[in-house]
C-alpha cells in the first residue's frame, strides 16, 4: 500500500498523537511508514502539520503539493491552509469547530463557516463537529482519537479498524484509555 | 533485535548506543533535544549521560572522555556549536583517542532558531570531517561510521543532521539493550594533551595532510552515490537529496549525485561522477557549500562544467527546501514538464495568521504583565532572551525589546544602562538560560556597577525544548535526586543588592516587587517563580459571567491569552485551554470573571 496522509491543526490540539497512531498502525500491518511533525516554537498555538507517508514509494519525509490521499484537519481554516497538499481526488475529514486566533482584530468574525463551505465545494469531505462528538467525554481533547475513528470508519486510512484500535490501546495511558476507546467508537460511527 | 519507530534524533541515539558509546553530553536545543532523551530512555549498561549546563561544558566533558579512549558524543543545535566553538577549534588541533562525534543540528527555515548557519562550514573551518545524513535511517548508520572515522584519524567528527531529518520518523532495527564499549583510561602525555603554539604548528601540517587522505577514503564511502548518465547532473545533500530522489525516481536517466560527506570533499568520487557532465545543479540548504566546493574543484581541474545553485540564483539562499521546491527547481533545470495535481483553490478564504503565543495560563505572561504595569509611564528597556519567554514580544504584551542569543539579555540590559541611565534596564532570563550563560552576565553587571533589574522567569524546567531538567530542578539524567542549585543564593553570592522572589500570579505582590527594585540603586533581581503549565496540570478554570461582562475587552487587549476570545461582543473563555490562573479576572473592571 502507498498512501500519503496529512494531519493539520493548531498547536496543542493533539495532532501528533493521531499521526503516531496512524504510522504505527500502518507498520503493524507490514507497511513501511515515515512521518514528520511540527515541533518547537511553532507548536505554541501556531499552525501544525503532520505528514504520514505509508509505503515504499515515499523517499522524503514531506508530502509534495497535490500528493495527499487524505487530509485530516482539526480546524476549518487550517484545512483550507493545507488543501494545496491534497490530490485532486483526495478526501478531507474536517472539524467544523474553529480555533480563533488570539489577536483581537482577526478573531472577530471568523467562525469557520466560509471555510467549510469552500471545502465542500472543491472536494469530497466529511465534516465533523468536535464539540458534539466529544461532549459525552467532557473535553475536546479526545477529538484526536475520535477523528481517528471517523477516518478508520470511512476506510480512507487503508487500515483495518482493529489495527488502529489495538494501537490506541498500546499508545494511550491506561487511565485515559476507556474514554479514548469510547471516543474512537463514536468517531467510527460517524465515519461509517 | 526489534524494529523501533523513532524520530531521526532517536535514530542518532540508537546508532550511538549501537556503537557502544561510553559518554553522551549536550544542552537542549531544537531540533537536537531528543537525542539525549532517547539515550537516557533505552536500557544501556555503562553509558554515562548528562544534560550539561551549556554546549561548551558538554564539549569539554566529552573531550575528556575521548582523551581516556572512551567513545563520546556531544549534542547541540547549530547555535550551540557557536558556544562550544572555543573547545572544538582547539580540540581539532589536539585530537582524540576514543571516537568523538559532535552532533550539531542545523535548522533551515529557520523553524526554531536565530540563524541559518551551516555546520558544514564549521567543519571546514575546524578542518575536521563532517557527515550529512539524508534520512533517519542514514543518520543511524552514519553516526556509527563517524565513530570509526574519528578513532581511525584521531579527530573529532561532526554529524550534521537538519530539522527534517531530526524530526522525521522511521523504523530502525536495533538490539534492545546496549552496552558501553569500555575504554583504556587516560594515559598522561603533556606533549600530546596540552595545547601549546608548537603543538598546534606541528599538528596543523599533519591535519592538512590527513584531510587529503580522508577525502580519498570518502571517495569510496557508501554515503556518496551516483546514478544515471545524463550530461546535466543534479547534486543533492542532506534531506534535499530525499526530495530530489522522490522527483527523479521517474527519471532514472538523470545523473543524480549524493554527497553525504561534504568535508573533506570526496574529490576523486566527484571528478569521476562528473565525467561527461556539461552542467550541474547543486540542490542544498543553508549555504552554497557543495556549490562552492565544486566551483573550486572544477576550476582547479579546468573542467568545462557550468555550476548552478544558490550563487547562480537557481536555488533560494534562505529558507528550507521541500518536495515542491525540488519539483520546481529541478524540473526547470532539466526541462521537465510540470503538472499540477492539487485541486483548484481559486477563491479560498484567507486563513488567519497564527503567530506562536505563550500558552494559556503561562506564568511568563503574568511576569511580563506585572513589569509592564509597574513601569507604566516610565522609560524602560526590556531585554529578552532565548526560550518560551521570547514570545513576550507579541502584542499586546510587547515586553521584549531585544533578543540576541543565550544569556545576552542580562549583558545587553547592562549596556543599555550605561548608554541611558535615565531609563530602567530590565533583563528577562529563564531559569535554564540563567544557568547556561546568565551567571557571568550578572557578575559583569555587579562588577561594573550597573543599575538594572534581572528578572529570572523560573518555571522549574527548560520548557521550550521539551521540559528537560537543569541544575535548579534537583534532577539529572543519571542519579536519584541531586541537590537543587539555588538561583537566589547565586545572585546574593555574586553581590546582587536586592533579590526578591514572588509568585507572578499574585499580581499585586509582583507589581510591588518590581516597583521596589526600580527604586533601589545597583543590580537587583526578581525571581518570578511559578511552574510551567505544561508540567503542573491545573484543574482550575475561569469563566466569564455574561451578565456582568460589559464587553470592554480589557482582558483580551491587555494580556493576549489564547483561551480568551470575543463572542457576540463579550469575552468568552475556552475551558479546554484555560488553566484558571486568574490573571484576566484580576484586571476585569466589573468582576465578571470568576470560578478559579
Amino acid at each position: 500500500m502507498n498512501k500519503d496522509i496529512m494531519i493539520c491543526g493548531v498547536g496543542g490540539q493533539g495532532t501528533v498523537l493521531a499521526s503516531r497512531i496512524i504510522a504505527a498502525s500502518a507498520m503493524n500491518e507490514g507497511n513501511a511508514a515515515h512521518s514528520a511533525e511540527t515541533i518547537g516554537m511553532a507548536q505554541r498555538g501556531g499552525p501544525v502539520t503532520s505528514h504520514v507517508r505509508i509505503g515504499d514509494e515515499a523517499s522524503s519525509p514531506l508530502i509534495p503539493l497535490g500528493g495527499a490521499d487524505l487530509l485530516i484537519a482539526f480546524e476549518p481554516s487550517e484545512a483550507v491552509r493545507n488543501l494545496k497538499y491534497l490530490k485532486k481526488d483526495g478526501f478531507v475529514i474536517v472539524n467544523s469547530v474553529p480555533v480563533k486566533p488570539t489577536s483581537l482584530g482577526s478573531s472577530e468574525g471568523y467562525d469557520g463557516k466560509a471555510e467549510i463551505a469552500f471545502i465542500r465545494s472543491v472536494c469530497d469531505c466529511l465534516v465533523v463537529d468536535s464539540d458534539a462528538l466529544c461532549a459525552p467525554f467532557g473535553s475536546s481533547k479526545f477529538f484526536n482519537v475520535a477523528v481517528l475513528g471517523a477516518a478508520a470508519g470511512t476506510g480512507r486510512l487503508g487500515l483495518s479498524v482493529e489495527t488502529v484500535r489495538d494501537q490506541i490501546v498500546k499508545t494511550v495511558p491506561e487511565r485515559f484509555l476507556e474514554k479514548n476507546l469510547a471516543a474512537f467508537e463514536a468517531g467510527l460511527k460517524i465515519g461509517e | 533485535m526489534s524494529k523501533k519507530y523513532v524520530m531521526g534524533n532517536g535514530a542518532i541515539a540508537l546508532g550511538a548506543l549501537s556503537a557502544g558509546v561510553d559518554l553522551v553530553a549536550g544542552y537542549p536545543g531544537t531540533p537536537s533535544s531528543e537525542i539525549i532523551e532517547t539515550v537516557a530512555k533505552y536500557p544501556h549498561d555503562g553509558t554515562y549521560v548528562e544534560w550539561s549546563v551549556n554546549e561548551k561544558a558538554a564539549m569539554e566533558v566529552a573531550a575528556a572522555a575521548a582523551y581516556c579512549g572512551a567513545r563520546a558524543m556531544v549534542t547541540m543545535k547549530q547555535v550551540g556549536l557557536n558556544v562550544a566553538s572555543d573547545p572544538l577549534m582547539s580540540l581539532a588541533y589536539v585530537g582524540v583517542k576514543g571516537g568523538m562525534v559532535v552532533v550539531s543540528a542545523d535548522d533551515p527555515g529557520p523553524i526554531s532558531s536565530q540563524t541559518e548557519q551551516d555546520t558544514r562550514r564549521f567543519a571546514e573551518f575546524a578542518r575536521i570531517p563532517v557527515f550529512d545524513p539524508s534520512s533517519p535511517e542514514e543518520a543511524f548508520e552514519m553516526v556509527q561510521d563517524a565513530f570509526a572515522c574519528s578513532e581511525k584519524y584521531k579527530t573529532p567528527v561532526i554529524l550534521r543532521p537538519t530539522t527534517r531529518v531530526d524530526h522525521a520518523y522511521a523504523s530502525i532495527d536495533t538490539s534492545d539493550t546496549f552496552t558501553a564499549k569500555g575504554f583504556e583510561g587516560f594515559v598522561k602525555d603533556s606533549k600530546k594533551w596540552v595545547i601549546f603554539p608548537r603543538l598546534s604548528y606541528q599538528n596543523h601540517a599533519v591535519i592538512e595532510k590527513r584531510n587529503v587522505e580522508i577525502g580519498e577514503e570518502f571517495s569510496s564511502c557508501r554515503f556518496n552515490t551516483v546514478t544515471g548518465s545524463s550530461q546535466k547532473a543534479v547534486v543533492a545533500t542532506g534531506v534535499s537529496y530525499a526530495y530530489a530522489r522522490e522527483l527523479l525516481k521517474d527519471h532514472p536517466e538523470v545523473r543524480f549525485i549524493k554527497v553525504g560527506t561534504p568535508h573533506p570533499l570526496p574529490e576523486s568520487f566527484l571528478l569521476k561522477a562528473l565525467e561527461g557532465v556539461t552542467e550541474v545543479l547543486c540542490f542544498e540548504e543553508l549555504s552554497p557549500y557543495i556549490e562552492e566546493s565544486l566551483l573550486k574543484l572544477i576550476g582547479r581541474h579546468r573542467l568545462n562544467i557550468t555550476v548552478r545553485g544558490k550563487l547562480s540564483g537557481d536555488v533560494p539562499h534562505s529558507g528550507e527546501n521541500d518536495a515542491d521546491s525540488a519539483k520546481t527547481i529541478i524540473s526547470r533545470f532539466l526541462g521537465l514538464e510540470l503538472t499540477d495535481s492539487a485541486p483548484d483553490l481559486t477563491g479560498a478564504p484567507q486563513p488567519p495568521a497564527r503567530p506562536p503565543v505563550l500558552c494559556a495560563g503561562c506564568p511568563h505572561r503574568a511576569s511580563f504583565y506585572a513589569v509592564k504595569r509597574a513601569m507604566k509611564g516610565k522609560k524602560a528597556y526590556f531585554c529578552g532572551d532565548i526560550g518560551c519567554y521570547t514570545l513576550g514580544n507579541a502584542m499586546p504584551l510587547d515586553m521584549v525589546d531585544t533578543c540576541l542569543c543565550m544569556g545576552a539579555g542580562i549583558t545587553m540590559a547592562q549596556g543599555f544602562n550605561h548608554m541611558d541611565s535615565d531609563a530602567v534596564a530590565f533583563a528577562f532570563t529563564g531559569d535554564s538560560t540563567f544557568f547556561a550563560s546568565g551567571i557571568t552576565g550578572v557578575v559583569n553587571a555587579v562588577y561594573n556597577a550597573a543599575d538594572m533589574i534581572v528578572c529570572v522567569l523560573d518555571n522549574s524546567t527548560t520548557a521550550m525544548t521539551g521540559h528537560q531538567p537543569h541544575p535548579g530542578t534537583g534532577r539529572n539524567l543519571m542519579s536519584a535526586p541531586v541537590d537543587k542549585i539555588s538561583i537566589e543564593k547565586i545572585l546574593l553570592a555574586v553581590g546582587v543588592k536586592k533579590v526578591l522572589t514572588v509568585d507572578p500570579l499574585d499580581l499585586d505582590a509582583a507589581v510591588a516587587a518590581v516597583k521596589d527594585c526600580a527604586e533601589t540603586k545597583g543590580v537587583k533581581a526578581i525571581i518570578f517563580k511559578s511552574p510551567c503549565v505544561a508540567i503542573v496540570k491545573s484543574d482550575k478554570r475561569c469563566k466569564v459571567d455574561a451578565e456582568k461582562c460589559v464587553g470592554c475587552l480589557r482582558c483580551i487587549r491587555e494580556i493576549g491569552c489564547p483561551a480568551l476570545s470575543v463572542q457576540d461582543g463579550k469575552a468568552v473563555i475556552d475551558s479546554n485551554l484555560c488553566t484558571g490562573c486568574g490573571l484576566c479576572a484580576k484586571l476585569c473592571p466589573t468582576g465578571a470573571i470568576g470560578g478559579q
